[in-house]
C-alpha cells in the first residue's frame, strides 16, 4: 500500500555517519572565530544548559542516551523503498524539538540525558476504555512493524526514514472511542527540569508548552497513521521524540508530535501549537501541499537531506500529500484546502 | 647595496624602509589580523560544507553562517568611526574600508549560497521568493546598498564622487537596519536573537545621532 514498486535497493550502511561526528563538527565550527560571535553570543547566554563559550576546550565527554534493539517486522519490500533514506547520523543529529532547544543541532546535545523510563501515556477522553500504557507497553502491547515514510518539514527540507511502531488506529480501537469522539488532541511531556527549552524563553523559541497537536478521527484512524517508538531498528533518541512519537507521513513534520504523554478524544477540534502563534502561516491540518505556499516562502519543491554535502542538487518537487494522495486524498473530499490549510 | 640615503636613517634601501614602516604600523597588524579572521573562518566552512560534515544540513549551516557573519561585520564596520573617535585612536579608521568590504563579501556569499545550494539555480523560484516575500525583499535592498557601497569604495571613485560620496555612504545605515530587519522576520518563533541584534542596531543609531542631525539639517 505504501510502498510504491521497487526499484532498486539504495539502502546502504556506510551511509550512516555517527552523530558523535556531527557533535564534534559543530564544537569545530562553534569555535571559528570572530565572525561567529553571534553563535558564540548564544552558548554564553545558554552557558547554564549545556557547556558555554568558557567550556568550549574543556568539553566533558556527555553520555550518549543509551537505544536499545527493537524486534519487529519488515514492511513486505521495505527494504525495496525506491528512495535513498537519510543517514541514521543526520536523521538523529537534524532535529526540530524546541523542548531541547530551537536550533536543529541543540536537541541532539540537549536531550541525551533525557529519562524516558518510567513513562506513562494516558488515552482518555470520549472514550469507553481508557488505557494507561507504562515504557514496557509501548513496546509490547502491539506488534512492532518497520515503515519508510517521506518526512516534510515545513520548511521545506525532506527525509526519508524507517520507523518502527503501530499504527494508531490500533491504540485508538482498544480504547474504543464513542460517538462523540471526533477529533485527537496529543499532547508532550511537561518538563522543564528535563526539557530546557521550557524553562527558557530563548531556547524554547517562544512556543507555548506544553507542545499540542491534534488530528480528525478519521485521519487518526488512516492506517497510515503510525505511532512510532523507533527509527533505524532502534529505540527513539529523545531528540526524535522518545519514547513515543506521532508520524503522519502526509502531513508537515510539525504534526507529528513528540515524546506523547497524553491522548484525548474530543468532540471539537482542538487547539494545535504552531496554529496558535501564527494561524496565517499553520493550519490545523498542514497537509503537505505544493499548490499552497507559506506566506514566507514557496512549498512548491523541497531539498532531500540525503548525503552530498553542500554540492548535492537535490532539490525536488514536492508532491500532493507528500506522495501519499492515493491512500488519503479521500479524507478531503469537497474541501477547499487553500482555506483548510 | 646602498642607493639614496634619507637623512637620518641608516644605511637601507627605501624599500626595506617603507617595508620596515609598514610592518611596525599597528593598522597594517590589525589589517593582517581582519583578513584572517573573516577568511579562515571561510575556509573552515565551505571545506567541512563541500566534504558533507558540517551538521546535517550543510546548506542551511552555510546560509546561517554567512548571514550572521555579514551582520557582525556590518556591526564592527560601523562601529570603527565611534570607536576611533572616542578613544582617539585615528589609525582605526584606515581599517573601515578592509571591514566594509569583508561585510559585502560575506552578503554577496549569502546570497549565492541561496542560489546555489538553496534553490540550485532554479532562477523563477529565486526571482519569485525575492519578490513575493517581503522579508527576502528587504534583504535584497540591503543587499543593493551593500553592492553600490562596494562599488564606490575606491579612492579614485570616491574622489570623483565629492560631497555625493558621503551622502551616498550614509546609507549605510539603511542597509543595517533593513538588514536587521530581514534577520528578525526570516525566523519562525526565535526572535531573541535578531531581537538583540536590533537593539545593537538602534544603539549604534543613537550613539551617531549628532551625525543623523546634521545631515537632516543639511538636506533641508
Ligand atoms: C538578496 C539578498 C538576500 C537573500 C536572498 C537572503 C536570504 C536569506 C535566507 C534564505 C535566509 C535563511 C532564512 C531561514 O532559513 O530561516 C537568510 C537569513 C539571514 N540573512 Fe539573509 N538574505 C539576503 C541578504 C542579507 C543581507 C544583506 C544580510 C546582512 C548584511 C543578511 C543577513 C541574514 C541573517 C543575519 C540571517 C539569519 C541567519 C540565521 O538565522 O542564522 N541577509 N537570508
Amino acid at each position: 500500500m505504501l510502498i510504491k514498486i521497487p526499484k532498486k535497493s539504495e539502502l546502504s550502511e556506510n551511509q550512516v555517519t555517527q552523530e558523535s561526528v556531527y557533535l564534534q563538527r559543530r564544537q569545530l565550527l562553534k569555535g571559528m572565530g570572530f565572525i561567529g560571535a553571534g553563535t558564540l553570543l548564544s552558548s554564553a547566554l545558554s552557558s547554564k544548559a549545556h557547556g558555554g563559550v568558557f567550556d568550549l576546550f574543556k568539553e566533558k565527554e556527555k553520555p550518549v542516551f543509551t537505544r536499545k534493539d527493537l524486534s519487529y517486522s519488515g514492511q513486505a519490500g521495505a527494504e525495496n523503498f525506491p528512495e535513498k533514506l537519510t543517514p541514521e547520523g543526520k536523521v538523529i543529529s537534524h532535529n526540530n524539538f524546541y523542548e531541547f532547544g530551537a536550533q536543529k543541532h541543540q536537541p541532539a546535545e540537549l536531550a541525551q540525558g533525557f529519562k524516558v523510563n518510567p513513562w506513562q501515556l494516558k488515552i482518555s477522553g470520549e472514550v469507553d476504555k481508557p488505557i494507561t500504557l507504562d515504557y514496557d507497553q509501548l513496546f509490547s502491547t502491539f506488534s512492532l512493524e518497520e515503515r519508510i515514510y517521506r518526512l516534510r518539514c515545513v520548511e521545506a527540507w525532506s527525509m526519508v526514514i524507517p520507523w518502527v511502531g503501530f499504527p494508531l488506529a490500533k491504540l485508538l480501537k482498544m480504547a474504543q472511542p464513542n460517538s462523540r469522539a471526533k477529533y485527537v488532541a496529543f499532547e508532550t511531556l511537561h518538563d522543564p527540569e528535563q526539557m530546557p527549552g521550557q524553562s527558557s524563553r530563548r531556547l524554547g523559541g517562544g512556543i507555548a508548552y506544553p507542545y499540542v497537536e491534534g488530528l480528525r478521527i478519521d485521519e487518526a484512524m488512516n492506517p497510515l497513521t503510525l505511532m512510532s517508538v523507533g527509527l533505524y531498528g532502534k529505540t527513539l533518541p529523545p531528540q526524535n521524540g522518545a519514547p513515543i512519537r506521532l508520524v503522519v507521513p502526509w502531513k508537515y513534520g510539525f504534526k507529528s508530535i513528540k515524546s506523547i504523554v497524553g491522548i484525548k478524544l474530543l468532540e471539537k477540534e482542538p487547539p494545535t501549537t504552531w496554529n496558535l502563534l501564527a494561524p496565517h502561516e499553520y493550519g490545523f491540518y498542514a497537509n503537505v501541499n505544493p499548490g499552497v505556499a507559506h506566506p514566507r516562502w514557496s512549498q512548491a519543491s523541497e531539498r532531500r537531506i540525503t548525503t552530498g554535502g553542500l554540492l548535492a542538487r537535490n532539490r525536488i518537487e514536492t508532491l500532493m500529500f507528500n506522495g501519499y494522495g492515493e491512500e488519503v486524498a479521500d479524507l478531503y473530499k469537497g474541501m477547499d484546502l487553500r482555506k483548510f490549510y | 647595496m646602498v642607493s639614496k640615503v634619507k637623512a637620518g636613517t641608516a644605511f637601507d634601501s627605501p624599500f626595506k624602509l617603507r617595508l620596515n614602516k609598514v610592518l611596525t604600523t599597528k593598522v597594517f597588524w590589525l589589517k593582517v589580523l581582519i583578513h584572517l579572521g573573516a577568511l579562515l573562518p571561510l575556509v573552515n566552512l565551505y571545506y567541512l560544507a563541500l566534504s558533507d560534515q558540517l551538521t546535517a544540513d550543510p546548506v542551511e549551516a552555510v546560509i546561517h553562517f554567512t548571514g550572521i557573519g555579514a551582520l557582525n561585520l556590518f556591526l564592527l564596520t560601523l562601529l570603527v568611526s565611534p570607536l576611533s573617535k572616542y578613544s582617539r585612536q585615528a589609525f582605526l579608521m584606515k581599517t573601515r574600508r578592509l571591514l566594509g568590504l569583508y561585510t559585502f563579501a560575506y552578503a554577496l556569499l549569502h546570497l549565492l549560497n541561496f542560489l546555489f545550494f538553496e534553490v540550485q539555480f532554479d532562477l523563477a523560484l529565486f526571482v519569485g521568493e525575492i519578490v513575493k516575500r517581503p522579508y527576502m525583499t528587504v534583504g535584497m535592498a540591503a543587499f543593493v546598498i551593500l553592492l553600490l557601497l562596494a562599488l564606490t569604495s575606491f579612492d579614485k571613485v570616491k574622489r570623483r564622487m565629492g560631497k555625493s560620496w558621503q551622502k551616498l555612504h550614509n546609507y549605510s545605515y539603511l542597509a543595517v537596519v533593513l538588514a536587521g530587519v530581514h534577520f528578525y522576520w526570516s525566523v519562525k518563533s526565535e526572535i531573541i536573537e535578531p531581537g538583540v541584534y536590533l537593539a545593537l542596531i538602534l544603539a549604534l543609531l543613537f550613539l551617531r545621532r549628532d551625525k543623523f542631525r546634521r545631515w537632516f539639517k543639511g538636506k533641508r
